[in-house]
């Protein structure tokens, strides 16, 4: 479980500036639970998850996993960014096996749990491809295995499908509901678009801007397994539109902005 | 397209009669070449072993030196400058003082060899250090990846393709400065046989020297590219995205 009491953190420029990027910031999140993390840039949505991840350190307040604080990466996380950021010039089971050569763990049956892995995110197959020679939702599928690799209990994800066209994303999405049931993990998900985090999560956490803080926690009422369908649905519907009005204000007319998906 | 040059050079040299001097006629190059063919292998091989001996140091250096200014701020601030500075030294003026400095011997040539080569292999291996992406050196630290870890298995890997790309100006680069270093003080290579020759007028030497000295760079840069082929395919093919 991961607490997370009165949290800042300040960034300090060289010319002596300063940011603050996350302000007194309290959240829970359960074993298991799927949190969403939506908000437009500059709400400190990817700070937490380098806080969570032990990469920075907090300015103030408290950050516990499990009942021990944070202050250091802890081994039971993996991380998916963005870019899959895979190694060139390593195939793609090398990849998967990455973070276990880094930890220093050979455990015996490691290529058998990455090809286990792979085959779950259907890259059966590609095992001894190279990253350059599978697409941009292939890459990413083998970060998402990558992460898993030590079986972590909490995965954290910063915009994973941010780079993906919109088709691809929607198929990652259901894959990644798919492998989640398959695997429960503690899923903390950072997403631009209000339509992701609602079909994907339990609860999803709105963040606004300068200083970024909690502007609301909406909890998804929808019933499990999830289908793309449902995005129809009238409680989908209820949620995405109270979050876009948290976002941008009680004027719904005004959804020009780029955080609108 | 070389056959039909060399034709038109060999035709034009007989319809205007230039004199020998000035241009020979490849023939000529061909023919007066052969003449001293027993002794240009062992010009060829000192100018090689100037270029390696230079070639290797410049590696030698290289590597540490652009890790150690990837390093930290502070390192590269106390490094760049120097380095510039060794770079705007010419490197001409510089080889008949280290000639005095050091003797005559082997060790100018090959210092005068470094100096020209080092440089761009700096250079192209920080920028390769440098351009990881930080996520990725991120994912390292997550799994408390120690800073040799990240250094070992993930920088200078990533670096690799930039590496190469600096050897490619390297390795031109040497057989510039070994001639370099040969034309000031040299008793063998290349370009003391053209020095030698031009001084007695005998310009087909000269040419002959100078195809062998262009053949020398051709076969060299060849096998660098050949040995990032073998030993690492995939930054041979990550090629469109570096500038070579």
């Amino acid at each position: 479980m991961i607490r997370v009491e009165g949290l800042s953190k300040v960034f300090h420029s060289r010319d002596g500036g300063s940011v603050v990027a996350l302000h007194d910031v309290s959240l829970e999140v359960g074993r298991n639970e799927f949190v969403s993390l939506v908000g437009p840039s500059g709400c400190g949505k990817s700070t937490m998850l380098r806080l969570l991840a032990g990469l920075v350190g907090a300015t103030r307040g408290g950050l516990e996993i499990d009942g021990t604080a944070v202050t250091e990466p802890r081994r039971d996380i993996g991380i998916v960014f963005q870019s899959p950021t895979l190694l060139p010039w390593a195939d793609i089971t090398d990849n998967v096996l990455f973070p276990l050569r880094l930890m220093r763990e050979r455990a015996s049956d490691a290529r058998a749990r990455a090809h286990a892995l792979l085959e779950l995110v259907g890259l059966k197959g590609f095992e001894s491809r190279y990253p350059r020679e599978l697409s941009g939702g292939m890459q990413q599928r083998a970060a998402i295995c990558r992460a898993l690799i030590h079986d972590p209990g909490i995965l954290l994800m910063d915009e994973p499908f941010g780079a993906l066209d919109a088709l691809t994303r929607e198929v990652m999405s259901m894959e990644l509901l798919r492998i989640w049931t398959e695997n429960p993990k503690t899923i903390v998900f950072v997403t631009h678009s209000i339509t992701e985090a609602v079909l994907l999560s339990d609860r999803v956490i709105v963040m606004s801007p300068r200083p970024g803080r909690i502007a609301e926690v909406v909890d998804v009422p929808i019933e499990r397994p999830r289908t793309l369908d449902m995005e129809g649905s009238r409680e989908f519907q209820e949620c995405t539109r109270r979050i876009r009005r948290r976002i941008f204000g009680a004027d719904e007319t005004d959804v020009s902005g780029p955080a609108a998906a | 397209m070389l056959i039909v040059l060399v034709a038109v050079w060999e035709a034009s040299v007989h319809a205007f009669s230039l004199p020998v001097y000035l241009l020979p006629a490849p023939s000529l190059i061909w023919t007066e070449s052969l003449a001293v063919a027993d002794t240009l292998g062992g010009h060829t091989l000192a100018t090689l072993r100037t270029v390696m001996y230079g070639f290797i140091a410049s590696i030698v250096v290289s590597l540490p030196l652009a890790v150690l200014l990837t390093s930290s701020r502070y390192a590269s601030a106390t490094i760049y400058p120097l380095l510039v500075f060794t770079q705007s030294i010419p490197k001409v003026a510089l080889a008949p003082i280290l000639v005095v400095m050091l003797g005559a011997t082997e060790l100018p040539r090959v210092i005068v060899t470094f100096l020209v080569a080092f440089f761009p292999l700096v250079i192209a291996v920080a920028v390769g250090l440098l351009s990881v992406p930080a996520d990725l050196v991120e994912l390292g630290r997550s799994f408390k990846a120690s800073k040799m870890q990240e250094l070992m298995r993930i920088r200078l890997p990533y670096a690799v393709p930039f590496v190469f790309s600096g050897l490619k100006v390297a390795i031109a680069l040497s057989v510039v400065g070994a001639v370099v270093g040969e034309f000031v003080n040299a008793d063998q290579g290349l370009g003391y046989l053209i020095v030698s020759a031009t001084a007695f007028f005998r310009t087909p030497v000269a040419f002959g020297a100078l195809i062998l000295l262009s053949v020398l760079g051709v076969v060299l840069f060849q096998l660098v590219v050949i040995v990032e082929r073998i030993f690492f395919p995939w930054s041979a093919e990550s090629e469109e995205t570096v500038i070579v």
